[in-house]
């Protein structure tokens, strides 16, 4: 297990540096920088100037390789958006982001599998066909348009809710949060509901088809003959048979949650990484850009590790398969 | 030298077998949701194919399009014009040509784009499993560099190489292929992570190892034999996936990396009207919003419906 | 009378306040869709930095929110009767910094000469200066490498920050951005100014409390408690946080929401013009260009296309569909405010269609041709929809248009790149000196040297530049102004540029504020009271 887990930790450094190249040799064409960082008073000589201080002009391996020396110090450099270091920009937007998608992670998930687990017990139900028909909406609908939806119903019309920002955060050590005061919990209802709203529908359609699936498993047949009541059942073994693959879709989703996280932010000016990130893009602040694919790759690497684990920690039967190559 | 496959041991029935054996045709006409489901997908599908006979107006044609004609509220509305019955946007165009033309455009973009992922999935897919090995981890990793670049960015970076390339290129020509290519490279994950596990299961059966016995050549074991016996999940992740293809389309277009206004894709109609949302002129979001969402809701529901087809324990 | 006062005489006649009607000072906050980059005076030479920092930080000299030129750290100033070169200015008496320290000479000539340092993004401003000096304590003088008689117009964008505090905090030059360490000015100020910062999280939240101690307190209202500038990138969000009353001030209302602002009754909008035009480029000297379907021949280098084109634009149509009346059109690259703008100048060609066909087929283009514009998305308001708009337009006389709209980052590189790699752009230009001299420079006069970096048409006349190098030297006004008229003379008739419109700004606010809108687009909020809701 634990060669496994060094090797897997090799891969992923593998994976990071890959991740920085690729994204390094394409910043290029995103824009340039120097039209950003100048007034718009700057001659021709101004922007050659800063060019080739920024080594704009160096060629892209070397440049590349400059990072990665600065990189493995912690060194990011300084954004060009906005002069400061990017390890301390990306530590102060962390916590948004992570109370963000943790929460909605957790509303997904609990919401999720209960109503999933709901749906497969009554089948033909009313109010499960109801919540699945509630649920397709969820994945036909672009997430800026529910947000705005949110907004303008719980912000503009009702007043119950603010439209945008974190409310008042409180510091604890280098951390902010928002969730020990009273607005910043109330700011983060609508942005937690708009993004945890595509992967409820997923986990709770998942969740569903799977219990569906196992609930006709001969074991289930098997402990229903041995006449153990019907709630045991469907909890204690149903439900458990139900979880390996969800949790290995949930995996796989966070990139979904990552992505759907910049748009969440942008709707809501949610000062978190991904409003960071697309702030960067538009102006080409290439430190952070790079920074930010290097953290996103890390979490990736890190969480994709630990499904693996859980993965062969719930289901010995594939230890052989997992970790022995064929052949 | 050419094997049967009838003639392998315990070869499980091939997927049109199944779909035949599984009664799917009566499954579909038990249920009447499927089949307005049906209906609806078949309608949207042919009034996007038809689109240029059947819409009044060309709304990518600029020289026809008049700005005076612009926010004109839906016919049965105070200040309507019968001529154009949705109403018109924020340039003039007839909404309901739009939308019509631009249904077309987001379901080139989303077929196309599920197709690739589909192809690239299922080839990466069927070789990690099958060969494993460092062929698999390699394959694995690819997937998780892949995961770590959100469709937003693979968009963003994929526009500006394209840009590089073709420099002075038309981007109403390459907005198109940017975003299939986009939209392949960040949904193929998925198809090969699914393939991938079964191939691991079926590579190990005995009608495997018997073709191998054979000494038959491994693209043809994988395409000839594994393939048919692996693909029946992927059905339902393309269906799924086509719905999603589409609002990522959407969402892209938001982010401003999506088709240009001059040629709208739905996805693009909705973020030019989200702008018109508290100006009043609602019907500009409301309309390529609503048929958005009955073409995902639709598509969902086929392939919700064909999940359960053919999983013959859920019948 | 001050608010304060005011509470106090209706506390004595035992009134309510709130029932007089009668306002108090209060909090704002105030949002645009991007943030101030740094609050280093001299950091970042672009909008919205500047407009934030102007609440901490002051200049020698300050304009209105009409354009007009105000002294402010400057009690007066005047050109040595017998030195042409030498500027000196007499500075006010009693003016402190927010951490107690007088205000001298020596903070100006170390204010001038940071600003000066290559790391400045505001030495564009001070290329004519040779040397700043102290006289005494409350004199400077600047001396300039020529006669330049608009030195003053420069000084009200030149920030002036302590030198003593800059010195202990090592933050004696701006961010030099190649280097590791963040400068202790990007995040820390210290002014003059009517605002002190409190707090600073960049794209979430600037705060700045009142200066109880501002030296100009009783010339200005000062009635913000706390000022708080808030970023909101999306239009809808934005818009969705005035209307819930979460803002009370936004600075860019998009002009389709004007309408349903105005109609809430809690809710006041303010309109007017700013100082920027906005207008098509086009290359007119290229031998052949690379975008279009003409071979070997460049249409735009024909006089007679290029006038097409320019009647072929419907401006009102523009103004009335996609501006929904918010720009005023134009026949000139100039705002009115600034020297040299004339309303002849301005008048804007008729809509001609017939006219602009018949130009084409006495050019030799018939039946058109076809070319690709390049235009910005995210720059001025409703760029893209200018574009479309003009494209449809321009289709009319076919002239086929393939536009390509992307995000500044891109479109300005564009412009900017020598040779540039467009042929046909939307591009808009504000004049800070307020005087035709800078739209000359920056675009008209050929690309060479320090000259014509926005000049991206290629266009190059060896009399124009030199007419235009005369003018920095003039100290005759009345013979500079006749020069800049024969210059726009010339230049309208030479049509190298298509003007739209000037922009118009709209703020949106809360109805006991009553900000108008500044040329500059650069609210002064110290000028805000409140009015009674």
């Amino acid at each position: 297990m634990l060669a496994y887990i060094l090797r897997s930790l090799m891969q992923g450094l593998v994976v990071m540096i890959a991740v920085a190249f690729i994204a390094f040799s394409m910043f290029r064409f995103v824009g340039d920088p120097v039209v950003n960082m100048l007034g718009q008073e700057a001659t021709l000589q101004d922007r050659a100037e800063l060019t080739e201080r920024l080594g704009l002009n160096d060629p892209v391996p070397l440049q590349f390789a400059r990072f990665v020396a600065d990189a493995a110090q912690g060194d990011f450099g300084i954004s060009y958006r906005q002069g400061r270091k990017v390890s301390s920009l990306i530590l102060e937007r962390l916590p948004a982001t992570v109370e963000l998608a943790v929460l909605s992670a957790i509303f997904a998930f609990v919401v999720g599998i209960a109503f999933g687990v709901y749906a497969a017990i009554r089948r033909d139900g009313w109010i499960a066909n109801l919540v699945m028909s509630i649920s397709l909406i969820g994945v036909s609908l672009p997430t800026f348009l529910i947000g705005i939806g949110l907004i303008y119903i719980f912000a503009v019309e009702l007043r119950w809710l603010p439209s945008f920002g974190r409310g008042d955060t409180v510091k604890i050590g280098w951390w902010t949060t928002g969730l020990l005061t009273v607005s910043g919990l109330k700011s983060l209802v609508l942005p937690v509901l708009t993004l945890g709203f595509l992967q409820l529908t997923l986990i709770m359609r998942l969740v569903r088809s799977e219990m569906l699936e196992v609930m006709r498993a001969d074991f289930i047949r098997f402990a229903r003959a041995r006449g153990i009541p019907e709630r045991k059942i469907e909890f204690r073994h149903a439900l458990r048979n139900t979880m390996i693959p969800v949790i290995t879709i949930a995996g796989v989703q966070l990139g979904g949650v990552i992505a759907f996280a910049i748009v969440t932010e942008t709707v809501f000016q949610w000062p978190g990484l991904g409003a960071l990130f697309v702030n960067a893009v538009q102006f080409v602040d290439v430190p952070v850009m790079s920074a930010y694919l290097l953290f996103v790759a890390f979490v990736f690497v890190l969480t994709s590790l630990l499904v693996d684990i859980v993965y062969v920690a719930l289901d010995p039967r594939l230890r052989g398969s997992a970790l022995v190559p064929a052949k | 030298m050419s094997v049967q496959p009838a003639s392998s041991p315990k070869q499980p029935p091939s997927l049109w077998a199944r779909i035949l054996d599984s009664d799917i045709l009566a499954s579909f006409l038990r249920s009447k949701v499927t089949m307005v489901a049906a209906v609806i997908v078949l309608v949207l599908f042919i009034g996007a194919a038809f689109s240029p006979w059947i819409a009044p107006t060309n709304p990518f044609d600029p020289a026809t399009v008049f700005l005076a004609d612009a926010n004109i509220p839906p016919a049965w509305q105070d200040g309507g014009d019968p001529k154009f019955i949705l109403g018109t946007d924020d340039q003039g165009r007839d909404l309901y040509s739009a939308i019509l033309y631009g249904l077309r455009v987001s379901l080139i973009v989303g077929l196309l784009g599920v197709a690739l992922a589909a192809t690239i999935g299922i080839t990466l897919g069927l070789l990690a499993g099958y060969l494993g090995g460092r062929v698999d981890s390699l394959i694995m990793r690819i997937a998780d560099v892949q995961l770590t670049f959100p469709a937003i960015l693979i968009a963003l970076l994929i526009d500006g190489v394209v840009r590089g390339i073709f420099k002075g290129a038309n981007r109403e020509d390459t907005a198109l292929y940017v975003l299939v290519i986009s939209i392949g490279l960040s949904f193929w994950v998925q198809y090969a992570r699914t393939i991938r596990g079964s191939t691991l299961v079926e590579r190990n059966k005995d009608y495997v190892q018997a073709a191998r016995l054979v000494g038959l050549p491994a693209p043809l074991i994988m395409l000839r034999h594994v393939l048919p016996n692996v693909i029946g999940p992927v059905l339902v992740i393309l269906t799924i996936n086509l719905a999603l293809a589409v609002i990522t389309e959407a969402t892209l277009s938001f982010l401003g990396v999506g088709l240009p206004p001059t040629q709208p894709s739905l996805g693009t109609l909705i973020s030019i009207g989200n702008r018109y949302l508290f100006s009043g002129d609602w019907w500009i979001v409301t309309f390529p919003g609503v048929t958005l969402a009955i073409l995902v809701l639709a598509v969902n529901l086929l392939g919700d419906w064909l999940r359960d087809a053919l999983n013959p324990r859920l019948r | 009378m001050k608010p304060r006062n005011l509470a106090l005489a209706a506390a004595l006649f035992g009134v309510s306040v709130l029932a007089l009607g009668a306002a108090e000072a209060k909090p704002v906050k105030w949002a645009s869709a991007g943030d101030a980059l740094t609050i280093d005076p001299h950091g970042q030479n672009e909008g919205l930095t500047t407009t934030v920092n102007q609440h901490m930080y002051e200049s020698l000299t300050e304009r209105d929110h009409a354009g007009k030129l105000h002294p402010l750290l400057a009690s007066s100033w005047k050109v040595l009767p017998d030195d042409p070169t030498t500027w000196e200015f007499k500075l006010q008496e009693g003016v402190k910094f927010h951490d107690g320290t007088p205000f001298t000479a020596d903070d100006v000539v170390f204010s001038y000469e940071r600003a000066m340092q290559p790391t400045s993004d505001f030495k564009g401003y001070l290329t004519s200066v040779e040397k700043v000096s102290k006289v005494d304590d409350l004199t400077v003088r600047i001396k300039t490498k020529g006669p330049n008689p608009l030195l003053v117009n420069n000084t009200s964008a030149i920030r002036i920050l302590s030198k003593a505090w800059a010195e202990k905090n090592n933050a004696t030059k701006a961010q030099d951005f190649k280097n590791k360490e963040e400068n202790y000015a990007v995040r820390n100020a210290n002014g003059t100014g009517p605002f002190i910062l409190v707090s600073r999280e960049a794209d979430v939240k600037t705060v700045m409390k009142r200066n109880d101690n501002y030296w100009a307190k009783a010339k200005v209202p000062l009635e913000i408690t706390e000022l708080t500038y808030v970023p909101i990138k999306q239009d809808a969000t934005r818009i969705a946080a005035l209307l819930s009353g979460e803002v009370d001030l936004v600075q860019d209302v998009p002009v389709q929401d004007i309408a349903r602002l105005k109609s809430q009754p809690k809710v006041r909008v303010t309109t007017g013009p700013e100082n920027r035009t906005i207008f098509f480029g086009m290359d007119v000297a290229s031998k052949d260009l690379k975008g279009d379907n003409v071979e070997g021949k460049n249409p735009f280098a024909d006089k007679r296309v290029r006038q097409a084109m320019n009647a072929a634009l419907n401006r009102s149509a523009i103004q009335r569909v996609v501006m929904r009346g918010e720009s005023i059109p134009t026949g000139v690259i100039l705002p009115p405010f600034a020297n040299g703008w004339t309303k002849e100048l301005d008048a804007a060609p008729a809509t001609d269609v017939a006219k602009a066909k018949a130009l084409l087929t006495e050019a030799g283009y018939p039946n058109g041709f076809s070319v690709t514009l390049h235009c910005p998305n995210d720059r001025y308001i409703n760029d893209e929809g200018i574009c479309q708009a003009a494209v449809g337009m321009f289709g009319q006389i076919g002239v086929k248009v393939n536009l390509v709209s992307q995000s500044k980052s891109i479109h300005f590189n564009l412009i900017q790149k020598n040779p540039p790699e467009t042929e046909f752009y939307l591009v808009g230009w504000g004049v800070p000196t307020f005087d035709s001299d800078y739209v000359f420079s920056y675009m008209y006069h050929s690309r060479t040297g320090s000259q014509g970096s926005w000049n991206a048409t290629g266009y190059a006349d060896k009399d124009v530049d030199a007419q235009i190098q005369s003018l920095s030297k003039e100290i005759d006004i009345a013979k500079r102004d006749a020069t800049i008229a024969q210059i726009w003379a010339k230049m309208k008739d030479e049509t190298i540029y298509l003007p739209i419109h000037h922009q118009t700004l709209s703020y949106g606010m809360n109805s006991t504020l009553d900000v108008p809108v500044d040329v500059q687009n650069q609210p002064k909020l110290k000028m805000v009271s409140f009015k009674g809701s």
